[in-house]
């Protein structure tokens, strides 16, 4: 699974970042997750606001940061 | 309870009570039915208190009813969005604990201070709180659906409007601008909805009812609209499509299909969007309040009017100059704008300096820089400071309409 986890470096993205790796962490999954900071990139999958959250590709969540507990319903 | 303290302090003249369940106006007139015989018995010139059907009514003219909703509303809007009592409260505390008088320079500034940073987070959390709930059914990516397709001036005017109800920050400018354009929309569309979205909204209309009464409110949305709509028809016929940077119209249009929210997600979404902003504008709104007590209470009259009161015909010229490169929410500038008020500044000047600060800023415009090229940039930010200006000076010379 490829989790990728899209912002301009905010506050935020790191946020979610955290909250990602403590789901994928709980979950005991295999899984690979990437930053992606170039807004060409981010704009790219159709995202307006930012932090967003693409598993294998598909956009799941964007503009808020989600729980953990959030996060697990999506990987 | 409320209506019994006022009745109590007599402070209503007619008391119009409404409900359709006849318990609920019985265990109200139980309530209160001793500080209306009181009442009654002072104020001889009620005509009526009567019991109909579960509608406690007491008038003071028979079928004078508009007063009485009027006076309601008032109270509503004094109460909730002035909140009265918070000033009341602060003024105890301030008399009575630090033992201080607000009419003195010192007691003035703390009760300044004290109330109205309590009544702007007061305000902030539960309006933050309501607008992120609306805002969760209006997502950029939704709003980008909408517009695609519609054309003219019809495009503008419906980019304005969904301006006000899509959440916006500086920081997502880039991709919403990236976004709308690979989508085909026209420029000038995309920027009515980036003249219009950080400076109305939900949250300045209520705001600006609670500071300056409704009727400012309401102006300064219409004209803001009115603004965003011009601004962005003038970019349009002035064809400057090609200032925008290459690589954007190169982005493939990639309409994303969302997991609608579920009603705990947009709960838990307007927890966060009200704690995030907290975070973000405390320090903000505190310099601003800070510098609101400085203004109302020790910077002399005279020195206000003659720099941006009437006596200066610059004021406005000023006002936006100094607003434009601030970056600051409207919750940051409200006091700033309060004590301006109080001291007698025109409200046109005073509605210049927060459109300024709000809808244009450094950081903004450098965020705007890297997606359109210097000509396109300056010219939206020409347009939208004429169009400031102008606004206030319309609203100085009919100030009379609106306080």
């Amino acid at each position: 699974m490829v989790i990728k986890v899209l912002g301009l470096g905010c506050a935020n993205c790191k946020k979610l970042e955290a909250n990602v790796k403590e789901a994928v962490k709980e979950m005991g999954i295999e899984a690979t997750i990437e930053k992606v900071q170039d807004f060409k990139d981010i704009a790219a999958y159709g995202v307006m606001r930012t932090p967003a959250l693409v598993v294998d590709e598909q956009v799941k969540i964007a503009g808020k940061v989600p729980t953990v507990e959030e996060i697990k319903k999506y990987l | 309870m409320n209506i019994k303290k006022m009745l109590a302090e007599r402070k209503i003249r007619a008391l119009f009570l409404l409900s359709l369940k006849e318990e609920v106006c019985k265990t109200m007139l139980e309530e209160i039915k001793d500080s209306i015989d009181d009442y009654l018995k002072l104020k001889r010139d009620i005509k009526k208190c009567t019991n109909v059907e579960g509608y406690l009514v007491v008038v003071e003219n028979r079928g004078n009813y508009m007063n009485i909703l009027t006076m309601l509303f008032g109270w509503l809007n004094d109460q909730l969005l002035k909140m009265k009592w918070l000033s009341e409260l602060t003024r105890l505390l301030v008399e009575k604990v630090f033992d201080l008088s607000i009419n003195d320079r010192i007691g003035g500034s703390i009760h300044f201070f004290i109330y109205d940073t309590i009544k702007i987070f007061i305000l902030l959390s539960v309006l933050i709180f309501i607008i992120s709930y609306i805002q969760s059914y209006f997502p950029p990516e939704r709003t980008k659906k909408v517009l695609s397709g519609i054309k003219g001036i019809k495009g503008n005017i419906l980019g304005a409007l969904l301006g006000t109800i899509t959440p916006f920050c500086s920081c997502s400018s880039i991709p919403i601008f990236i976004g709308f354009t690979s989508a085909g929309l026209p420029l000038g569309v995309t920027f009515s909805f980036l003249i219009s979205s950080p400076m109305v909204d939900l949250a300045s209309l209520m705001l600006l009812m609670s500071f300056f009464g409704a009727k400012v409110a309401i102006a300064y949305v219409a004209v803001g609209l009115i603004l965003a709509v011009v601004g962005g028809t003038l970019i349009e016929k002035l064809g400057l499509e090609k200032y925008v940077e290459g690589y954007v119209r190169e982005i493939e249009n990639v309409d994303t299909d969302f997991i609608e929210m579920s009603h705990d997600e947009r709960i838990s979404y307007s927890k966060e969007q009200v704690k995030d902003i907290i975070h973000k504008v405390w320090l903000y709104v505190l310099i601003g309040v800070g510098i609101g007590a400085t203004i109302h209470n020790w910077i002399p009259q005279s020195v206000i009017e003659n720099v941006i009161g009437e006596n200066n015909p610059f004021a406005v010229l000023m006002a936006t100059a100094v607003g434009i490169p601030m970056y600051a929410d409207i919750f940051g500038t409200l006091p700033i704008a309060e004590a301006l008020f109080t001291k007698g500044v025109g409200i046109g000047t005073i509605l210049s300096f927060m459109m300024a600060v709000t809808a244009l800023s450094l950081p903004s415009m450098i965020m705007l820089s890297k997606v359109v090229k210097p000509k396109l940039l300056s010219i939206f930010v020409s347009i939208v400071s004429v169009g400031i200006i102008i606004i206030g000076y319309l609203f100085n010379a009919f100030s009379y309409i609106f306080i």
